[in-house]
């Protein structure tokens, strides 16, 4: 199995896998302890939890810190819910855990548009009233990289919070400027699932969504995993360590694969765009037959979570593309762990498959 | 040369148990998103939803089940929701000796049910509060963290359907070590039980009785799923709970001697989980008598993990009636599956050390 997936989940590095390991260990590794006992046993736990907090903030700006949760997911929904924001301006390509979570916090949430490029402008003139602005790093679908810090300043200078999904760049670029809340999640950077990581800004103030033992300073109840965080924690140095190498590397993928594949349209910018994420049109292409004929490469007709659902990409539309065009757009996703000649071998299978669908390929894609 | 550990506070958490460590890296081997609709999707998906269906088995419980980061989210999830539109829940009761990620989320202004100097929830209060009210939600846990109180959910359920409200049980404590109780929404946290700590579930007896918010889980819950855990969490359930016995040995023998030596034990008279015990011990406050046992290497806990560090008096001890001095005297032991004789006899010969060098 090929997987060019990278953006619906990242495999486990070996790192984070190992750094889990003394936290799952039975009885007698001191290791399984709760990290909000005190004694010596949950002391230890909490050792390694604020260990893990200093290693994800480190991928993170100065000034703020981090709340550990279960996921993106949930850290979208404490700042969303958390700051009590009545009126929102979100983009219109950000993914569905900000979109739905906006739209349940103010039906009448303003849609930022993008232009064809699939980017937010950043002199865009910004909802007056709006309390908190939306607009997500790197787009999960088309990988474009949004001018987050200009938005960021300008929501500000409003007197607006501005909210940043960074699930898809953290770990991969810097991260963004200026923003005062900012969603993370570890198995997007080669950690486990079920912890992420929402970063705050020094000095405000939010309410918990989950109450309880008033664990991450009565901001997020629940007994956190010391696996987990270690987990999260050592993806993310690693990340931090091979970050240049891991994004040299994904160039070189990006290359040959868009050389491979240059007969296809790219959806969304090339150059304000991380090149992890290839995601490609062709005229007349049955993507549904597509995937069910490349079976050994795992890839993607939109986001993972709306893949399943038939509905058109609400991110392909945004940037111009009518319903029929949205509906033959591939995603390739890749990464530190794709080696070239995968990338090669799904990629010929990809147009091989194509081919047999006798959609219109230039002579460049034909066989040598 | 610092004391061999003792770990008695497995209230707080567990070990992970074998069988769970084993399926949690079955999980890591597939990684792959189990939203995803290609083949390595598909096969997490087909675990994940195996892992659902040995949950219920092993709990035989044949109705819904969602999974959640842990128990406190499913508590947060199962109020939250259950009081929005289709579910229609105009009010909520909490018993008074509840969890926090109860009492928190149900709000100040929701009734409490007072509870008995043994802990037990007044079945009287209940059925006039219920009498002529609106639709109403009640939250009563299976066991209590601190004392090890078994409710009486049975009669209890009887009463809440009578009425036609929803009843809600907290059984975090209790799922995978005593059956399961009857309810319309059951709280689990897989970390009490031998399973991973950042995974839990919400039992839904009905979906109609809760409002979806949206997301993965069939709507319950949105963030991608932790299979791994939702994996290990049913292994760990599938490892049984045979131990109960041994438990309930151990404990009589904490209870006996403990007792002999000056201890009042903490609700004696009611049924509790053979896990957990709560001991008295008068003149020593719980604050002194936690940094003697651990400076002995002994592990246990002041009320629950996550209060235990405020020095608050417990809210449980208050409602059972005992005084604010009393109640700051009262340590939790809590035992699990490895838990042996030897160990329970040290902690004796501890507490008997610490209690004899307060009174000399």
């Amino acid at each position: 199995m090929i997987y060019l997936d990278y953006q619906a989940t990242t495999p486990l590095a070996p790192e984070a896998r190992e750094a889990m390991m003394p936290w799952l260990a039975g009885p007698d590794a001191p290791g399984f302890a709760n990290p909000h006992s005190p004694h010596r046993a949950g002391r230890a736990a909490a050792a390694v939890v604020e260990v893990a907090r200093q290693q994800v903030a480190a991928l993170l700006p100065a000034g703020g810190r981090v709340i550990f949760t279960s996921g993106a997911t949930e850290a979208l929904n404490l700042a969303i819910f958390g700051s009590g924001a009545r009126r929102l301006a979100v983009s219109a390509i950000e993914h569905a855990a900000v979109l739905d979570t906006a739209r349940a916090a103010d039906p009448g949430v303003a849609l930022l548009p993008v232009d064809p490029q699939g980017l937010v402008d950043a002199q865009a003139p910004l909802p007056a009233g709006a309390d908190l602005v939306a607009v997500m790093q790197v787009n999960n679908e088309i990988g474009t990289i949004q001018p987050v810090a200009d938005l960021a300043r300008r929501a500000r200078a409003q007197g607006a919070l501005f909210m940043c999904d960074a699930v898809q760049g953290a770990g991969k670029i810097a991260p963004p400027q200026d923003a005062d809340l900012i969603a993370i999640s570890a198995h997007k950077l080669y950690g486990p699932k079920g912890i992420g990581a929402l970063w705050v800004r020094d000095g405000i103030e939010l309410k918990p969504l989950i109450h309880g033992g008033g664990q991450e300073g009565g901001l997020r109840s629940g007994t956190l995993s010391p696996a987990l965080c270690a987990g999260f924690g050592a993806a993310a140095a690693l990340c931090a360590r091979l970050g240049e190498s891991d994004a040299a590397h994904v160039d070189r993928l990006w290359t040959r694969a868009r050389a491979a594949l240059a007969g296809w349209t790219l959806n969304g910018s090339e150059t304000a765009r991380w090149h992890g994420n290839l995601n490609l049109r062709l005229a007349g292409l049955d993507v549904a037959r597509l995937l069910s004929e490349c079976r050994n490469v795992a890839f993607s007709a939109g986001s993972a979570c709306a893949s399943g659902s038939g509905r058109p990409s609400h991110v392909l539309r945004a940037i111009g593309l009518s319903d029929r065009d949205t509906k033959t757009a591939i995603r390739l996703g890749f990464g530190r762990y794709t080696r070239e000649e995968d990338l090669d071998e799904g990629v010929a299978a990809i147009i091989a498959a194509a081919r047999s669908q006798g959609v219109a390929l230039p002579w460049s894609e034909s066989p040598s | 040369m610092p004391a061999e550990p003792l770990y008695l506070d497995h209230a707080a958490t567990t070990p992970l148990l074998p069988q769970a460590r084993a399926a949690l890296a079955q999980g890591f081997d597939a990684w792959a998103n189990p939203s995803s609709p290609h083949k390595p999707g598909r096969a997490a998906r087909a675990l994940l939803e195996g892992a659902r269906a040995g949950v219920k088995a092993a709990l035989a419980w044949e109705y819904e089940a969602v999974f959640t980061s842990g128990a406190s989210e499913a508590l947060a999830l199962a109020i939250g929701r259950a009081q929005v539109e289709r579910a229609k829940v105009e009010r909520v009761l909490v018993s008074a000796v509840e969890h926090e990620a109860v009492l928190r989320p149900a709000g100040a202004d929701a009734a409490r049910l007072p509870v008995d100097a043994n802990g037990r929830v007044d079945l009287a209060a209940l059925e006039a509060l219920l009498a002529d009210g609106p639709r109403t939600l009640v939250c009563v846990q299976q066991v209590n963290s601190e004392t090890g109180v078994i409710q009486p959910l049975a009669e209890i359920a009887t009463l809440v359907r009578a009425a036609g409200g929803i009843l809600l049980a907290d059984a975090a404590q209790g799922a995978g070590k005593i059956a399961l109780p009857d309810a319309d929404l059951i709280a689990l946290s897989a970390h009490k039980f031998g399973g991973p700590i950042g995974i839990g579930a919400l039992l839904i007896r009905d979906f109609a009785l809760l409002e979806a918010p949206g997301g993965q889980e069939r709507g319950y819950r949105g963030g991608t799923e932790n299979m791994p855990a939702a994996l290990a969490m049913a292994a760990a359930l599938e490892a049984g709970a045979g131990w109960m016995v041994e438990a309930r040995r151990l404990r009589d023998l904490l209870d006996g001697q403990l007792q002999v030596a000056g201890a009042e034990i903490i609700a004696s008279a009611a049924p509790r989980c053979p896990t957990i015990g709560g001991y008295r011990m008068p003149g020593v406050s719980s604050a002194a008598q936690l940094i003697r046992f651990d400076s002995a290497g002994i592990a246990v806990s002041a009320g629950s993990a996550c209060s235990s560090g405020s020095l608050r008096p417990s809210h449980v001890l208050s409602a059972m009636g005992l005084d604010a001095k009393a109640a700051g005297e009262v340590l939790r032991v809590s035992i699990g599956c490895e838990t042996d004789e030897a160990a329970i006899a040290r902690f004796i010969a501890a507490w008997r050390d610490i209690a004899g060098s307060a009174r000399a």
